[in-house]
């Protein structure tokens, strides 16, 4: 009992401060990769053969930039990224110069994911849909994305843990966050309980993610009674 | 109403081109439930799209009220479309929506006053006997009240025309009876012209005043349904009548004309015989007539597996 207060007193703050830090990286870096990914996902989708509109040279050249933009490990992602970081957002550490490179890695991801989330959707409908006069942007809004949801909702959760995971790699480069204090305290001065409770914690952030994506999915989806 | 005029459609792919349709002129008259039959593979899904455009005629013109729309195009299109309503062999309804907000869904296209549209989508689904499902979804109604639920979506817009592709092929006997009755109110209370394609000679002759048979692209043969179906003149259309008595075509052919023998010896003309007699009693409206067809059939089989 006092080994837990007296790590609580030297460590409470710090591991804190460093589980705030990486949930708010990680969500808005999530955030804005969808803000990025969904239009991605939307114009693969509209462009590929046999979409709305097809168009061959497009749908390549776009699938060619997201393969690349999926293919460079994120760890060098990151350093490749620092002239461009500080130029957005004024520095190359912290939460803020982090959001940028795991935006720029997890949007070609987000592209993917919203690209297969649409493709489940039967032809059918919007065939339907067409039939009733709707345009391209009708169908985007009112048919691919209320009738995916459930789905782009699984696969936000499945974007949140890798990222989750992207955030402590940052961390090694200036971040912060948990990951961050596990690697300094936890590994370079071989403090193990700081190192457990920084596993601890990551493993209950990600599962309670989870657990709320799911619930979320379930709730919102009505193709099952 | 709708005409078409020597209207063809090209599919070219990889594995060269294939023509779907073939110099197809067809006039489908205001008020008509105008049946196009024929196997699958004909073209006939091809046929019925080239009426709304969700497939473009590589050759010819879809006039409709005298006016050639073959090559509409965006708004004049879509307002084109409001005017004709579709409904699917698999319903095709917004699994995400409630059964009130996929009928809304046509009015919503056009950003029709919401109040308004829920009130059109609530009587449209009294007409079709659904007004207490309204804030089901569609997984949860059987297939029968989901296509209900797809042809009060079709009616949202108050159309002129009601096109049907194969619209009973996934529902049983008894909820086709009954789908295809609604279709009849509906053609005769609304006045709403109706496309009807299908591969069944009996939905054919249910809800259709005028039948085009339809083979490889081809429209065969058309004319009054009864007409058509009771003095056929392609192979195609007898193709069609011997699948509809569950007979192969040179069955149904030595049945029609197999010359009467005096007593009949042979079990292939005895076959023939019973054929005949059920077919004439089919034709005097006796249904027992299906099954005295069928059992000299398969008995000379060697009995039904």
């Amino acid at each position: 009992m006092e080994a837990i207060t007296a790590f609580i007193d030297q460590y409470g703050l710090l591991m804190a401060q460093g589980t705030w830090d990486t949930i708010v990286m990680t969500v808005l870096s999530t955030l804005f990769a969808y803000v990025i990914g969904i239009p991605l996902g939307v114009l693969l989708i509209l462009t590929a053969p046999g979409g709305l509109h097809p168009h061959r040279v497009f749908n390549s050249v776009l699938g060619w930039l997201v393969n690349i933009g999926r293919s460079i490990p994120f760890i060098i992602l990151i350093v490749f990224m620092i002239p461009f970081t500080r130029a957005i957002v004024g520095t190359s550490l912290g939460v803020g110069g982090a959001i940028v490179p795991l935006t720029v890695a997890a949007a070609p991801f987000v592209a993917r994911m919203v690209e297969q989330s649409l493709a489940e959707i039967d032809g059918g409908l919007v065939e339907a849909a067409q039939s009733f006069g709707a345009g391209t942007w009708q169908i985007i809004t009112k048919v691919f994305l209320v009738e995916s949801l459930p789905s782009l909702i699984r696969g936000a959760s499945i974007t949140f843990i890798t990222l989750f995971g992207f955030v402590a790699m940052a961390g090694t480069v200036g971040a912060g966050g948990i990951g961050d204090i596990a690697i300094r305290y936890g590994y370079q001065r071989y403090q193990d309980d700081v190192m457990i409770v920084a596993i601890v914690l990551c493993v209950v952030i990600v599962q309670v993610a989870q657990s709320v994506a799911n619930l979320i999915a379930r709730k919102i989806d009505h193709r099952v009674k | 109403m709708i005409r078409l005029e020597h209207l063809s459609k090209t599919y070219s792919g990889r594995t060269g081109t294939h023509q779907a349709l073939r110099g197809i002129d067809l006039h489908i008259e205001a008020g008509d439930v105008f049946g196009i039959i024929g196997q699958s593979g004909a073209g006939k899904s091809t046929l019925v799209r080239c009426i709304n455009l969700l497939e473009r005629p590589t050759e010819g013109h879809v006039l409709i009220d005298g006016k050639d729309i073959t090559a509409y195009r965006g708004k004049e299109l879509a307002k084109l479309r409001e005017s004709i309503g579709m409904i699917f062999q698999n319903f095709s309804l917004f699994q995400q929506r409630t059964v009130l907000r996929n009928v809304m869904f046509p009015l919503e296209l056009r950003h029709a006053n919401k109040r308004e549209a829920e009130a059109r989508a609530r009587e449209l689904l009294k007409l079709v006997g659904l007004e207490d499902k309204g804030d089901r979804y569609p997984v949860q109604l059987s297939g029968g009240q989901q296509q209900r639920v797809a042809i009060a979506r079709a009616l949202a817009n108050n159309p002129k025309i009601m096109l049907c592709d194969e619209a009973t092929s996934a529902l049983d006997t008894m909820t086709t009876h009954a789908i295809l009755n609604l279709l009849r109110d509906i053609n005769r209370e609304l006045g709403v012209t109706m496309v009807v394609i299908t591969h069944s000679l009996s939905v054919a002759q249910q809800v259709c005043n005028k039948v085009a048979v339809l083979d490889e692209g081809v429209i065969v043969e058309q004319g009054a349904t009864a007409e058509v179906f009771g003095n056929p003149q392609s192979e195609a259309t007898r193709r069609l009548i011997a699948a509809d008595k569950g007979l192969l075509l040179d069955e149904y052919v030595a049945a029609q004309h197999e010359p009467y023998m005096g007593v009949p010896e042979t079990p292939a003309s005895a076959i023939a015989a019973g054929v005949i007699n059920a077919a004439d009693s089919i034709q005097a409206g006796n249904p027992a007539g299906t099954a005295a067809i069928l059992d000299p059939v398969r008995e000379a089989k060697g009995g039904d597996k």
